[in-house]
């Protein structure tokens, strides 16, 4: 394979992947209305395309098209600057999350279908995971708005204290499967027949994929723990005063870091695309697999979101600091002691 | 924070106007001491249920004062009365509480039929308890409906409001309007209920007490619920006794007072129901005793639904031409019911005197206070109205609380600003 063809495919990787996860990002717009629609008795989006389907196209226009508005006395640069920081980061971790098995097409190998395939993939996604926190901080602080300054400083409050959680779940597997490499970690879990074959399905990773899940809904600020918008006290919380597209950014960002936290435990606890009791699936029926596994728990978060109360704020930090970071802790324990002693 | 630049107020009169709201709470010799953040909740806000305005000190997460502000949707509702004359003003009493008009209706008609001494006739009584039982559940499906979606439980807010939708369906084809009935008349209700509209009633109430235990699935055994809501805003009975407050939250409180019970009106003696009563007085308790007034509402509704099947074709208007319209059809006939029509219309007068008449409303006692000096335009009209008293406990519940307790608070007080602003 010559430097030209290496470059050529990794282009066309990045380019599908990350034209895939914003275009999920956009119909999870649509999903999202259209859903809480049925909950709701009601019929949701249907004026724009069939069923509603360019519905996200024609809020983009909108939003492309709605008047930009800084407060006054803004911080102009941070109030700017807050919506990209918002957006990167989910973006961004999108590169390193394995979607199918080496694609193989008339005998030629192109590699597995992921951006990087990062021996530290793991850390990667951790590290910029922590950085879509300044987005929000810095956006509700730049506001120069008592709404966005306390929703900014409930939501970062949350982030870092479930970020611990969501970092000892993923340790355990990573004891587990005895790699920080994304595609490795699927590798391992790919073979049904080995006692941590589908960290979920074989269960020794259950309490690890339960706190999991928990924590991804508030590393993504999705209701229940959504207080960094939390609309009945704090208004819009940290985008209170944002606009446009520049709230528009806030809203991709959100939806992509769902997808990345759905294709995230997928990838960690459910096998990512591998087929159960099929070994040597074809790499599209292990991609269809991978879509159809994190497409179940991007609908999870919508079904959450439209069933359950808010919590309050003093009770989740409760919950994350008193309930799951010792469970996480006691689990990776466990899991290292069972490890280590076979 | 101090970095936040600010217009308008300078730094050092804000913070002593800040101080001298909550004197003692941030020690200022303290070189390291915080600030205290004032929040302006409302006039525009989204969980203040209307146009009420709220100034919150707040002190990180935790609200030091609390100062309620009501007033935005004052319309001079008892100055009116006195300048419209008695019969006019029924129209405006369906926009003071407007999630219950036609319990707005009867207390105003009871309060004039008190001061006249006028007998509404059993059907006239009855359909007025089952219109009267209907606006309560509408009411409590809004507070329901309202409260969910201030604690994120929005889908709630849909289920109970396609419920009310069905209530208002059948008013709209009962009393010809969905909203703002302006349906009871002094001495009776407009019209009779007609036997379709018995029957579409009775379907919706056989089928409401499951949507009742539909609303209790999502919300009464849900632990974020339980928990937003339990030992939240704790009021003692003694608390409600020195706040005037009535109804469900004094209720809550374990004090079994329900007006339809100790001082009975329009029948309401005749009826087997129950006063359901909380026991520690917290938000929770006040969410469980509207669920179950609800289902003791449609208990009252199927009776009084028993009771007009019986009395078919019974008077359900007042024969007293003094006060009640003559039928339009002897109007162009007869040349006394045009002399009643006329004077009704032009100038019904009560006699002399004063009267209070209050009845069990969803939000508590809704009582109409009425002078009269003989005239056809009344010397006096006081509203009690319950939402007010509910406001006015806001920053006795919500002072020392966490911010986020706000909005379980106000939603479980349960007022409407049309009612507490008049």
């Amino acid at each position: 394979m010559t430097t030209l063809e290496g470059f050529l495919i990794a282009l066309a990787k990045t380019v599908v992947i990350f034209l895939g996860v914003v275009n999920v990002a956009a119909l999870m717009t649509l999903a999202e209305r259209k859903f809480s629609a049925w909950m709701q008795y009601r019929i949701g989006p249907n004026r724009v395309g069939p069923y509603g389907l360019l519905q996200p196209l024609a809020d983009g226009v909108k939003f492309i098209f709605k008047e930009e508005l800084t407060p006054a006395g803004a911080n102009r640069f941070m109030f700017r600057a807050a919506p990209i920081l918002a957006a990167l980061p989910s973006m961004m971790t999108i590169a390193v999350i394995p979607f199918a098995p080496d694609i193989v097409i008339g005998g030629k190998n192109f590699g597995a279908l992921t951006i990087a395939d990062l021996d530290i993939g793991i850390l990667y996604i951790l590290a910029l995971g922590g950085l879509a926190i300044y987005g929000v901080i810095l956006g509700g602080w730049a506001s120069n708005s008592k709404y966005s300054l306390l929703g900014s400083l409930r939501a970062s409050a949350q982030m870092i204290s479930y970020e611990l959680t969501l970092i000892l779940t993923i340790l355990s597997v990573v004891v587990m499967s005895g790699s920080l490499n994304l595609r490795e970690i699927v590798e391992a879990q790919s073979d049904i027949t080995r006692w941590n074959a589908w960290n979920v399905h074989a269960m020794p990773q259950f309490v690890a994929f339960v706190l999991f899940v928990v924590a991804t809904f508030a590393e993504t600020n999705r209701h229940p723990f959504d207080f960094s918008e939390c609309e009945p006290e704090l208004v819009g919380g940290f985008h209170t005063e944002y606009s446009a597209m520049k709230w528009a950014m806030f809203y991709i960002g959100e939806y992509s870091a769902m997808t990345v936290m759905a294709a995230l435990t997928v990838v960690l606890f459910l096998g990512g695309w591998s087929v159960p009791f099929w070994p040597d699936a074809p790499w599209y029926v292990g991609l269809a697999a991978m879509l159809a596994k994190t497409g179940c728990f991007l609908f999870l978060f919508l079904w959450v979101r439209w069933t359950l109360p808010r919590f309050r704020f003093d009770q989740l930090m409760r919950l994350g600091w008193k309930v799951f970071l010792p469970l996480a802790l006691l689990n990776l324990v466990v899991t290292g002691a069972v490890v280590s002693l076979r | 924070m101090s970095t936040v630049q600010r217009t308008g107020v300078d730094d050092e009169t804000r913070t002593k106007r800040t101080f001298e709201y909550a004197p003692g709470v941030v020690d200022r010799d303290d070189p390291l001491h915080g600030e205290l953040l004032e929040l302006n909740m409302g006039p525009q806000h989204p969980a203040t249920h209307g146009v009420l305005r709220i100034q919150v000190l707040l002190d990180g997460e935790n609200m030091v004062k609390v100062e309620p502000d009501v007033g935005y949707l004052h319309r001079g509702k008892e100055k009116t009365c006195e300048s419209l004359g008695w019969r006019k003003f029924f129209v405006h009493t369906d926009r003071l509480d407007y999630l219950q008009p036609l319990m707005n209706n009867c207390a105003y008609a009871l309060a004039l039929e008190q001061l006249g001494g006028i007998q509404v006739p059993e059907r006239g009584q009855t359909i007025r308890v089952l219109l009267m039982e209907l606006s309560r559940i509408m009411a409590h499906l809004i507070y329901l409906g309202t409260t969910s979606i201030d604690l994120g439980a929005v889908t709630m807010f849909f289920f109970t409001f396609s419920e009310r939708e069905k209530i208002y369906a059948l008013l709209d084809a009962y009393t010809g309007h969905r909203m703002n009935n302006t349906y009871i008349r002094i001495g009776g209700v407009y019209a009779d209920v007609e036997e379709h509209a018995e029957r579409e009633i009775r379907a919706w109430l056989a089928q409401f007490p499951r949507k009742i235990d539909e609303f209790e699935t999502m919300l009464t055994g849900n632990r974020i619920w339980y928990d937003r809501n339990r030992n939240v805003g704790i009021l003692t009975p003694q608390m409600c006794k020195d706040w005037s407050l009535t109804g469900p939250n004094l209720r809550a409180s374990g004090v079994e007072w329900d007006l339809r019970k100790q001082q009975p009106y329009s029948g309401y003696e005749h009826y087997e129901f129950e006063v359901p009563v909380g026991t520690i007085g917290d938000c929770y308790d006040r969410y469980a005793v509207r669920i179950e007034e609800m289902r003791q509402s449609v208990r009252l509704a199927e009776q009084a639904l028993d009771r007009l099947a019986r009395t078919r074709g019974a008077e359900f208007l007042a024969d007293d031409r003094r006060y009640v319209l003559p039928p339009k059809s002897t109007v162009h006939t007869s040349m006394e019911e045009l002399i009643h029509q006329f004077k009704i219309v032009t100038d019904m007068s009560l006699p002399k005197g004063e009267a209070y008449h209050a009845v069990e409303a969803s939000k508590g006692e809704l009582g109409f206070f009425v002078a009269s000096d003989g005239t056809s335009h009344p010397l006096r009209c006081h509203i009690r109205a319950p939402g007010l008293m509910n406001v006015q406990a806001i920053p006795v519940l919500a002072e020392g609380r966490l911010f986020s307790d706000m909005v379980s608070i106000i939603g479980s007080l349960d007022f409407v600003m049309g009612e507490v602003d008049r």
